[in-house]
């Protein structure tokens, strides 16, 4: 029997191939303001900054088992530096995107503090009160609008049209591909290790020598700094705030479709989450509140019935890793005797 | 001073309504181990069912309950029995996503059928009638019939589960799941009969609060934060400290609007966040987390 050492793989063939076509997507995408309609460039816009909050929804639940029903708290926080610090404070908007990343994360300091002595379920509900707690000091706070809200048109007035719909493209592609990157080298790292075990089993991670309090910590301050910075974007292309709209429940409800439809747990869940829930709006958006019903029946029935989503079928099916996280271990010695 | 004292007063009976929340919660906590993220909506959906009732039939909302309690304990039994059980197990998160997706859907059907206007079930004179306690203090009695049934909720079920078969069986399956299997306890069946106690319950809350206040199809998920904070405030696992909770958030609140209308929810909110703080367990905690 020859010794072997087994080969530790970490890319696959669809990975390969996979970097290949995101590289020309991106491409094109930067590209878009010089092929794009208006129309589609914000359905593009929309389409990432929705992927964004999914993979930071993802990043909490699917690979850190923590439960988050209230990030809509920190898209609404996101949104309203944009009156703080635009509208009041003159700040040029696209500089309060990565700003107000760090304004959600430094509020997440004391809101994790409170809400990690909750556990799972609890936690969850927790999270809830947090983003309500926010709604109702913003609702309550007259200098920035009160519950009606303001206008935020006054702090893109002065760009350009061109300039300020392509930016906007441009941040809003940072976000979701940033997002989708940043939790692909995260996971490929110890520390994605860390918390993919923290995920699985808290007690025997701990005996391994991680700290359980620290990765979830880590993960629930990231995914606030980028729901921070999504809910930036989200409002300067609404340019209207106003607490009901900043702090809604859909928001969360968003993430929660298209990470359960696409596959939670998985990087490419989300993309293909985002792109199966912007199908169904277009298909459903006629039935208003009916459109909700049905996503909301068909995120059930993932649940019950496929509960690792599109995406997980799709993998486990044909072994497709477009961006793998795994390592795999492959035996020479027996391939070669075939 | 009377003021005060009538705020305090009408804080601690919104207790009453707030434990009827709370305890339903509790119950499918205690014994599942699950939180029902849709709980709110249910007590909603269970509220719209009971204004649609009463309505075109003009009968006593009162009536209506003998009709809502059983219907929706027949349903918590069918969708524990059928649905939620099977999100059961090692992962938390099937339930919570299951139940947050049944929450949505809840609150969207209600919207296609009965707009986003609010709506409230009429009782008439007793809706208004109060009870003089001497000075200027005086306490309305719907608050005061809310709080006896909440007392009476929690006595049969403090009942129950110090002195029934069916109270035993509930501790064993929340104690050891797998034990109370092994002594011939069909878990499937007890969750579910759990969940239709804490439907039914529910119902009660639910058609309470329609007849105390107007209420929206979108109303449930501030509902589910009340009970939840109730029951955290409260202990987990203590049946009395649900009623004890919700009395502290309902006093928190009440005493929050008199300062100012914008202030009364949340400092609910904060009451909760500060209990969470000093005493991370709840105040009368008796069983721990797993």
């Amino acid at each position: 029997m020859s010794a072997s050492t087994p080969i530790v793989e970490r890319g696959t063939r669809a990975s390969r191939v996979g970097l290949l076509l995101a590289a020309l997507l991106l491409l094109a995408a930067i590209a878009a303001p010089w092929w794009a309609e208006r129309s589609s460039q914000r359905l593009f816009t929309e389409f990432l900054y929705t992927l964004a909050l999914a993979q930071m929804w993802n990043l909490l639940a699917g690979y850190g088992g923590l439960l988050s029903v209230g990030q809509q708290g920190f898209v609404g926080l996101g949104g309203y530096c944009l009156v703080v610090l635009g509208l009041q404070a003159g700040l040029n908007p696209f500089f309060i995107v990565p700003l107000a990343g760090v304004v959600a994360a430094l509020v997440a300091i004391p809101a994790a503090a409170v809400l990690f002595r909750l556990r799972g379920a609890y936690f969850a509900v927790g999270t809830w009160v947090v983003a309500e707690v926010l709604r109702l000091l913003v609702a309550n706070t007259a200098s920035v609008g009160g519950g009606s809200g303001t206008s935020i048109t006054r702090t893109v007035s002065g760009i350009p049209a061109w300039w300020r719909e392509s930016t906007t493209l441009w941040l809003a592609l940072t976000l979701g591909a940033g997002a989708t990157l940043a939790v692909y080298f995260l996971l490929r790292s110890r520390y994605g290790l860390a918390l993919t075990a923290v995920r699985d089993s808290e007690p025997a991670a701990e005996s391994l020598g991680i700290s359980v309090a620290r990765v979830k910590w880590f993960a629930y301050l990231a995914s606030a700094a980028g729901c921070g910075m999504a809910g930036a974007l989200i409002f300067i292309t609404k340019l209207r705030i106003a607490p009901e709209a900043a702090f809604s429940m859909d928001w969360t409800a968003t993430m929660f479709f298209v990470v359960i439809i696409g596959g939670i747990g998985t990087i490419e869940g989300p993309i293909v989450g985002t792109l199966i829930f912007f199908l169904l709006r277009e298909f459903l958006s006629d039935y208003g509140s009916g459109y909700l019903i049905v996503l909301g029946t068909v995120a059930v029935a993932f649940m019950l019935w496929l509960p690792r989503g599109v995406w997980g079928l799709l993998a486990s099916r044909f072994d497709l890793h477009f961006f793998p996280v795994q390592r795999r271990l492959r035996n020479q010695a027996l391939k070669e005797e075939k | 001073m009377a003021e005060w004292l009538n705020t305090l007063l009408q804080g601690l009976l919104l207790g009453g309504l707030y434990s009827l929340f709370a305890t339903g919660l509790a119950l499918s906590f205690g014994v599942m181990r699950m939180i029902n993220i849709a709980h709110g909506d249910f007590a909603i959906l269970a509220a719209f069912v009971a204004i649609a009732v009463v309505e075109p039939l003009g009968l006593n909302p009162f009536v209506v309950l003998l009709l809502i309690v059983p219907l929706m304990g027949g349903f918590g039994y069918l969708l524990q029995r059928l649905i939620l059980n099977r999100t059961l197990g090692q992962d938390i998160l099937p339930p919570l996503l299951v139940t947050f997706g049944f929450g949505i859907i809840i609150q969207n059907l209600l919207l296609v059928m009965f707009s986003a206007d609010t709506r409230s079930l009429d009782i008439g004179a007793l809706g208004t009638a109060s009870v003089a306690l001497g000075g200027d203090v005086a306490v309305g009695v719907l608050p005061l019939i809310v709080m006896a049934v909440a007392v009476a909720v929690l006595a049969g079920l403090q009942w129950l589960f110090a002195a029934t078969p069916l109270g035993r069986a509930f501790r064993a399956a929340s104690d050891d799941s797998e034990a109370a299997q092994l002594m011939g306890i069909d878990n499937r069946h007890i969750y579910a009969l759990a969940m239709a106690i804490a439907m039914a319950i529910v119902a009660i809350a639910g058609v309470f609060l329609a007849i105390r206040a107007n209420i929206a199809p979108t109303d449930g998920p501030a509902r589910l934060l009340y009970a939840f904070e109730a029951v955290i405030i409260g202990g987990l696992g203590s049946l009395w400290g649900t009623l004890a909770g919700g009395i502290i958030l309902g006093v928190a609140q009440a005493i929050g609007l008199k300062a100012d209308p914008g202030w009364g929810i949340l400092a609910g909110h904060l009451a909760f966040l500060a209990v969470l703080v000093i005493r991370p367990n709840g105040l009368f905690a008796r069983t721990r987390e797993r």
